[in-house]
């Protein structure tokens, strides 16, 4: 029998070996973003860089504008009536070619994934109405939030990458169930959503609804007064979306901050604005365009709390600085870059007449 | 100053590392020795430096005064004096004195016939000092990674260096090294009070004896390390602090580039619960 040392000894090399397996060895990279000696700088493993993704060829040529618009040419356009009938059926083959999953069954592949192959005018299936108002988000995105997405826009394949649900999106948590065993409380379980970290996992709902205030928890004085009723719990769900927003980029804090003091926006990079203008945009998004489309998704497409798949900055992000790494991609798309005049009579629930009371709000919404 | 009357057992002829007799000297109550000359040497210019870079900084204000080391483009090589190249020759005499300081702590001991255990001490915390400006740097290809010489600047240096990883507080190497720093904080504030106690008995007793303060602990924990074990306790703390503050720093970025609470998933992975 191994005497007890042995098997110390044993069992420190295991672990120690497993730790040092855990490590990342070899040559780094480092990118300085700060002044000298501040220790702004962003290091990482060249071995764990993630790939900024492929960006799909146009499905042909953009045609020259001009020629008879969509609206005259097919029924029931309520978005894209103004573009050209040439370019509307380019937007649609690329849009076809973003997000309809290819391994789908003839009748549900390609353009029967939206529309009813009967009548392409038919607003029978929901995929078509979340469609149409995707197209309006999209052209939301680009020309009202190009504080964040500049002149590099965005199109459905920013989010969706070939997927009808895109890969990196969020609902609202299911609350807890007021059991004392086994209940985490939100909060200490390992998720890349915190970067593995043991903090609170609700904080999307808290920071990415439209009602969602600034990440703001630091006191403005130094002893405590009634001016600022924000717990240590508070802190960490602020610093639990900070983590989300980290692990969407992939860089660390020093990227937008200047640690020695996170609040203040003179000694902030650039990017922090940046990031600013984008938490904004997300909460627009999800207040706007998906949140109101809760009464037309299947319940397949809901959450546990029956709210649907909404936005972070994961989902356009997909660990990159700048989506599928800064490609110019929308210049290619013009029908997606601004909002439709016609747009604003066009909402969710003329299509989705007979699913009960959220419509009002979606309409609401949508003649904002 | 006054020789004190058993200051003379310690003026000892001999066990010099280099220069023989040369050097082998006492001005006042000071060895010399030839690293007692380097010492002078580089730490006296060191500091020269040091002011000359606060009066090129704008301002003297001593806690604002800053010596940044260069962008991270100039890799491993040389850098313009006011763009980061007086913090390579300040780093270059701070290395200098203080291994000079701790060479002659062993000319010292060696003169005394004693253990090294003062200066391998110092070794330790030379060792940290030169993980953070050479060891670290070098493997990060460039000299941009060290810390910058300031009060408060060199606090920013951590803070964001820290927050390089997200959450530093799951850096393995930093929850021991912190531990240790806390526990070398509590042996000595125990001590201490252990020995204020003995040493100051209430009127009209006596001063209490090691059996005391052994039968104190005793009691107290059901086990006393004794006088002399005490200070080998406080000596290990101590050294694995600093140690293990190295430790965590180094693999900072060398070794390991995303968050730190990241790296545990090594744990969440283990094939036994996978």
């Amino acid at each position: 029998m191994p005497s007890l040392s042995k098997l110390t000894a044993a069992a420190v090399l295991v672990v120690s070996s497993l730790a040092l397996g855990a490590c990342e060895l070899g040559p780094k990279q480092s990118q300085q973003t700060g002044y000298r000696g501040t220790g702004i700088v962003q290091i990482v493993d060249p071995g764990n860089v993630v790939a900024p993704g492929e960006v799909p060829p146009p499905p042909y040529e953009l045609p020259a504008p001009g020629g008879q618009t969509a609206g005259q040419v097919y029924q029931n356009v309520k978005v894209l009536a103004n573009v050209s009938q040439e370019e509307f059926d380019y937007t649609m083959a690329a849009i076809t070619q973003w997000i309809v999953p290819a391994n789908l069954p003839a009748e549900e592949a390609g353009c029967n994934y939206c529309h009813n192959a009967e009548n392409l005018a038919d607003d029978s299936k929901y995929t078509k109405v979340v469609a149409r108002r995707m197209i309006q988000m999209t052209q939301n995105i680009n020309q009202n939030y190009s504080d964040h997405v500049k002149q590099t826009g965005v199109t459905c394949y920013t989010c969706h990458r070939g997927n009808a649900v895109p890969e990196y999106v969020w609902t609202d948590p299911k609350p807890s169930d007021g059991r004392l065993m086994g209940n985490k409380r939100g909060q200490n379980t390992p998720s890349n959503a915190v970067a593995y970290a043991s903090l609170p996992l609700d904080t999307y709902a808290k920071y990415m609804r439209g009602n969602s205030g600034p990440a703001r928890v630091i006191s403005k004085t130094i002893h405590p007064t009634t001016a600022n009723r924000q717990s240590v719990k508070d802190a960490e769900g602020n610093y639990a979306i900070m983590m989300h927003l980290s692990q969407s980029l992939g860089v660390n804090c020093t990227y937008c901050h200047n640690s020695r003091s996170f609040a203040r926006w003179e000694q902030s990079s650039p990017q922090r604005a940046l990031a600013w203008y984008g938490l904004q945009m997300v909460k627009n998004t999800n207040e706007e365009y998906i949140h109101p489309l809760a009464n037309v998704f299947p319940a397949n497409r809901l959450g546990p709390q029956g709210d649907p798949y909404k936005t972070n900055c994961a989902t356009c992000h997909q660990m990159q600085r700048k989506p599928l790494g800064g490609a110019q991609m929308a210049k290619d798309y013009p029908a997606l870059r601004t909002v439709s005049a016609a747009a604003a009579t066009a909402a969710v629930p003329a299509a989705a007449p007979a699913t009960g009371a959220a419509a009002p709000a979606a309409a609401a919404a949508a003649g904002n | 100053m006054a020789l004190l009357s058993f200051e003379r057992k310690y003026r000892v002829r001999g066990g010099t590392l280099v220069g023989g007799d040369l050097f082998d000297f006492w001005v006042g109550p000071f060895y010399v020795g030839f690293f007692g000359i380097t010492t002078l040497f580089f730490a006296s210019l060191g500091t020269a430096l040091i002011f000359y870079g606060a009066s090129q900084g704008g301002t003297w204000n001593p806690w604002l005064i800053n010596i940044a080391p260069p962008d991270l483009s100039y890799g491993l090589g040389l850098a313009p004096l006011k763009a980061g190249g007086l913090w390579q020759i300040i780093t270059v005499c701070a290395i200098g004195s203080f291994v000079s300081w701790a060479l002659r702590e062993v000319e010292i001991c060696r003169k005394l016939g004693m253990g090294y255990h003062v200066p391998f001490a110092f070794g330790v915390a030379i060792f940290a000092y030169i993980t953070l400006v050479v060891f670290r740097p070098m493997l990060l290809g460039a000299w941009g990674h060290g810390f910058p010489y300031g009060i408060f600047s060199h606090l920013d240096w951590v803070s964001n260096v820290g927050y390089q990883y997200l959450h530093f507080h799951y850096n393995p190497a930093h929850m021991l090294a912190v531990s240790f720093f806390f526990t070398t904080t509590l042996a000595l504030s125990m001590h201490g009070a252990l020995v204020l106690s003995a040493t100051n008995p209430a009127k009209g007793e006596d001063v209490k004896s090691p059996e005391y303060e052994d039968t104190f602990f005793r009691d107290l924990i059901g086990y006393s390390v004794g006088t002399l074990g005490i200070h080998r306790v406080g000596l290990l703390l101590a050294l694995n602090a600093g140690f293990w503050s190295a430790v965590c720093i180094i693999i900072s970025g060398p070794f390991w580039t995303r968050g730190w609470p990241e790296w545990w998933s090594w744990w969440l992975n283990l094939p036994i619960w996978m």
